[in-house]
């Protein structure tokens, strides 16, 4: 028996800011829950499970907030579960859901992902006083740095290609009213201006802190022909891990995400990503992470992701749109961020992405990965049903 | 020093909460003696309040005042209380069921004895003397010995949730106790630095060189037990500049965090480069290691002052070639 297709027909999201000091942990995730019902036309009782998905307990200090959050998404009387894969979580989460339905265990599933990083501190959570070590990172950002440094000398690429990125992803932003940085002073100049952080990445390069839950109606064939609007398919998703540190590993190109994408591709039947897929949203919180995940999910030879960033074939109105919503260095609710690369590619290939509309959208990526390149989600989603 | 160390691990944060319009009413409540409740959908009250209802998941706002005083539903002991617990003395976790209120609420019983405990005894708050908008503002509760109409309230009474300086968050400082070890590989890593030697661990089937050792190959998930002296000296394989200062570290910025493998280390390991102006830092330098005296911070004092490396500086050999170390990067 062959899986049954699975459509997104609800997606909803909070206005991403700094601070959302009006609400708790689950007046937030409600509002999120609560727009993708809307935008499904569905009630509380139509679901029939649960999954939802953010970053370590660690980070704001709530152990297992799933258990206080299950009357807030109506999992009463439901199956709720939680996913962890640290930054790439928002991804496993709409997977493990979109997965649910595949496998005709449930027909429609809610999927919900939130960060409130107000409430928390990621930086501290990813720097603990760990006896026997002497501490030296300055959170994410120093870690990551050295590994596009490393890019950077492998291909040759020139200085400037991360504020391009950079400049690109805010200026689509401004076009998306969930984005949490509508920065609409911004220009390229003050981009490359902005301070070092680690260099060689700016501040402009870099991820803001944002709080923000995103959700997902995913249903069946049945529920996809109650959809008020049109749905997003699935046609292809997967998961992949790796040691965060062995003896050869690629952290510019990780196999893992190589992997990855080859499985999403072999799924949906897509030979070459470059021409058949229309829009991208891939997990950049660094903005160099752009031409290394072109390289690593195959839309260009190794080596040449930057040539791509540097044409403009990246801007929304290239030939291959990398992060229309601004992405997540415009936006970064971390357990959110993930999920919201997925609920992109959908919004794109269901002509539902506003002012950042891909024209003529029909097949989008989204991608995620997390912890130090470790864990990688993808899926790829078309307008169309997939091919039973 | 011990075979396998080990050395406590203390995380601390002090988590902030915002409360939301029924968490931010409750708690203002207790500031002001006054506990609420939110009616459900079917009738019951809630207390402490929900914000959605726990049958049908409607938002629910329509508080209630209830008594300050109710009835045990279940209990159990606690004959050692432990750091931050309400009471530093025994006393009896209980759930108590206030009048007006149909859940009942998690708190403490300042009771002589587990004796003095039993279910469906009635109780009362204590409030705390100072009080700030938090579940300890009720102190705890004691048994209640008042019967009949004392002028408490018995029924909920509806209330707008509205008082003066309205609560909007709180700060919920939380903090773990941990024995952390590092294990096996790592001690006899660390033990050895007290002797200025570096010791890797050696991979049974790939022969790729752990440093610092975890014990295993992640790669190949079998035991690494063949200890192999790598370094001293090293190469720089990437690296970066770090311009802001993390609150848990005392080294000024800009300092450069740099991946250096080892001579005769397969992976690089993570370092702090000195003895060196941080923009002539590059990929390829070679470096060594700057032993200083004093253990790691966060160690056990019985570390005593075993030297560690410090940081790494320039050999003033010529940088090694880009094809020497790229597939370390």
């Amino acid at each position: 028996m062959s899986k049954e297709p699975v459509a997104v027909t609800g997606i909803g999201q909070t206005h991403h800011v700094a601070a959302r000091r009006d609400v708790s942990i689950a007046g937030l995730v409600r509002e999120a829950a609560g727009r993708a019902l809307e935008d499904a036309q569905l009630t509380w009782a139509d679901i029939d499970a649960v999954v939802i998905g953010k970053a370590p307990d660690f980070f704001e200090g709530v152990m297992m907030p799933e258990l206080y959050l299950a009357d807030a998404l109506g999992a009463v009387g439901k199956p709720m579960l939680r996913v962890h894969t640290a930054g790439s979580v928002g991804g496993s989460t709409a997977l493990v859901a979109a997965n649910l339905v595949a496998a005709r265990v449930h027909r429609t599933v809610l999927t919900l992902a939130f960060e409130k990083q107000s409430e928390s501190n990621a930086m501290w959570g990813l720097s603990l006083p760990i006896p026997f070590q002497q501490p030296l990172l300055a959170g994410a950002g120093g870690f990551f740095a050295p590994h596009i440094r490393a890019y950077m000398r492998r291909t040759g690429a020139p200085d400037t290609i991360g504020s391009l990125v950079a400049y690109k992803d805010r200026r689509n932003a401004l076009k998306n009213p969930y984005a949490h940085l509508h920065e609409t002073g911004l220009t390229l100049e003050k981009v490359q201006a902005s301070p070092m952080l680690w260099d060689p990445v700016r501040y402009s390069e870099t991820c803001p802190s944002s709080d923000g839950a995103c959700a997902m109606i995913l249903t069946d064939r049945t529920g996809a022909a109650r959809a008020p609007h049109p749905p997003a398919w699935v046609h292809g998703g997967a998961m992949r891990s790796e040691p965060t540190l062995f003896a050869g590993k690629d952290f510019v190109s990780p196999q893992a995400g190589k992997d990855c994408a080859a499985d999403v591709y072999r799924q949906a039947g897509i030979t070459d990503p470059r021409r058949e897929i229309d829009a991208v949203e891939m997990y950049v919180p660094f903005s160099w992470y752009e031409p290394m995940w072109l390289e690593n999910l195959g839309f260009a030879e190794e080596g040449e992701g930057w040539k791509l960033t540097e044409s403009g074939v990246t801007e929304l109105d290239g030939d291959l749109p990398v992060n229309p919503s601004g992405g997540v260095l415009s936006t970064n609710p971390i357990g959110a961020s993930g999920m919201l690369r997925f609920a992109e590619a959908a919004l794109q290939v269901r002509g539902r992405a506003g002012e950042h509309q891909v024209d003529g959208a029909r097949r989008a990526l989204g991608h995620a990965y997390g912890g130090g390149s470790q864990f990688f989600s993808m899926w790829l989603v078309g307008a169309e049903p997939p091919a039973v | 020093m011990p075979e396998i160390l080990t050395a406590p691990l203390v995380v601390e944060f002090p988590f902030t909460r915002s409360l939301g319009p029924v968490q931010s009413a409750f708690l203002t409540g207790l500031r002001e003696r006054t506990v609420l409740g939110v009616t459900a959908s079917d009738g019951r009250v809630v207390v402490p309040p929900a914000e959605y209802d726990p049958v049908t998941a409607e938002e629910i706002r329509e508080l209630v005042e209830v008594g300050t005083a109710g009835t045990v539903t279940t209990w159990a002991w606690n004959p050692a209380p432990r750091r931050g617990q309400p009471l530093d003395t025994p006393f009896a976790w209980v759930l108590v069921r206030l009048d007006g209120a149909d859940t009942a609420l998690l708190h403490a019983l300042d009771a002589p004895g587990p004796d003095a405990v039993r279910t469906g005894m009635r109780v009362r708050i204590r409030w705390a003397a100072e009080r700030t908008g938090a579940i300890t503002d009720i102190a705890c509760f004691e048994p209640d010995e008042s019967t009949g109409d004392d002028g408490r309230t018995r029924e909920p009474v509806a209330h707008d949730g509205q008082f003066p300086d309205l609560l909007t968050g709180i700060t919920a400082p939380a903090r773990l106790d941990y024995t952390y070890s590092p294990g096996a590989a790592q001690s006899r890593y660390i033990q050895a630095l007290a002797d200025r030697r570096t010791l890797g661990e050696r991979c049974p089937a790939c022969r790729k060189v752990y440093v610092p050792p975890r014990g295993a190959c992640p790669t190949c998930g079998v035991a690494t037990s063949t200890q192999v002296e790598v370094g001293p000296r090293g190469t720089v394989t990437t690296f970066c500049i770090v311009n802001i200062k993390a609150r848990n570290l005392d080294i000024d910025v800009p300092y450069v965090y740099a991946h250096i493998a080892l001579d005769g280390a397969d992976l690089a390991l993570h370092a702090r480069i000195g003895g060196i102006p941080y923009d002539q830092v590059r990929m390829g330098l070679r470096v060594e290691p700057v032993w200083a005296d004093g253990a790691f911070p966060h160690s056990p004092e019985d570390m005593g002052a075993a030297p560690i490396p410090d940081h790494y500086r320039p050999t003033g050999e010529p940088d090694a070639d880009y094809d020497s170390y790229k597939e370390l990067i």
